[in-house]
């Protein structure tokens, strides 16, 4: 690890952190309950581009563990790292595999983020019933995942063109 | 990938939608996968949930059913809209606990009798 890398990794777990408390001020539902925009997910998308997997998943779980910590509680903590992980994982093959935009793996992120979290639910609540908010979480996460993914796209340009 | 995700997104929609059926006759709650109660919903009534995580308060009217109080940290459930159609789910995920409208009300039966 370098020192650069060392200096990012700081700096990116620090912002997906501001990011994950600033969400809480913007209102962003449309109709579902529970539905986030994943500002989050900028930073990680960001990070998987610009450092090696390993950090970039690092700070995916730095950044989870803390905020869980600081402004959420334990079951909290578990819908993260269920939704995080496995957008995470998702992420990094599809960026892998190559051919995909950053808005494509972005998308790929947001979705499986809420695939992840609808399993844990599931199996929390103990009811089949909750699985019909499959489809519904899937354009939530499309949408945000687009999103998130174009702002990574630009702001990776930028920090690009600074080098 | 934009395009994928959102087909099988609709024929999910699809499916759930051939599922959830017309007005529903009452709500069943569970916590933790177990059943509480089941409640008409051509009935008037506040319902208070408790359990080992917390309270809810569910308030049926109108044929319609909407969780009026919680104290649970998030308040997702009371963003919910009104329940009504068979199928329809409330849901508070940190009490674990889920309301769903379950029967038909058969549309040949009158509302009410009066004797």
């Amino acid at each position: 690890m370098t020192t650069r890398q060392a200096a990012y990794c700081a700096m990116l777990t620090a912002l997906a952190m501001i990011f994950g408390y600033v969400e809480a001020l913007i209102p962003f539902g449309f109709g579902i309950p529970g539905v986030k925009l994943g500002l989050a997910n900028i930073v990680i998308v960001l990070a998987l581009y610009i450092l090696p997997a390993y950090q970039a998943f690092a700070i995916q779980l730095m950044r989870i563990v803390l905020v869980s910590f600081l402004f959420g509680n334990l079951s909290m903590m578990i819908y993260s790292l269920a939704g995080g992980i496995l957008s995470f994982l998702a992420m990094d093959l599809l960026k892998r595999a190559d051919g995909f935009s950053i808005t494509g793996v972005s998308i790929a992120g947001g979705v499986s983020h809420n695939l992840g979290q609808l399993i844990v639910a599931v199996l929390v609540v103990q009811n089949l019933r909750i699985a019909f908010y499959f489809p519904a979480l899937m354009i939530a996460g499309l949408v945000t995942g687009c999103l998130t993914g174009m702002l990574a796209d630009r702001i990776k340009r930028v920090m690009e063109s600074y080098k | 990938m934009a395009a994928v995700i959102a087909i099988i997104a609709g024929i999910s929609a699809l499916v759930v939608m051939f599922a959830q059926s017309g007005a529903g006759a009452s709500v069943r709650v569970t916590v933790d996968g177990a059943l509480y109660g089941e409640y008409s919903l051509s009935k008037e009534q506040s319902i208070f949930i408790e359990s080992a995580s917390g309270y809810n308060r569910l308030l049926i009217k109108n044929g319609s059913a909407y969780m009026a109080e919680a104290d649970c940290p998030d308040k997702y459930c009371m963003d919910y809209k009104p329940v009504s159609r068979g199928g329809e789910t409330i849901i508070c995920l940190p009490h674990r606990l889920v309301v769903e409208v379950t029967g038909t009300r058969d549309a040949h039966q009158p509302d009410v009798v009066v004797p």
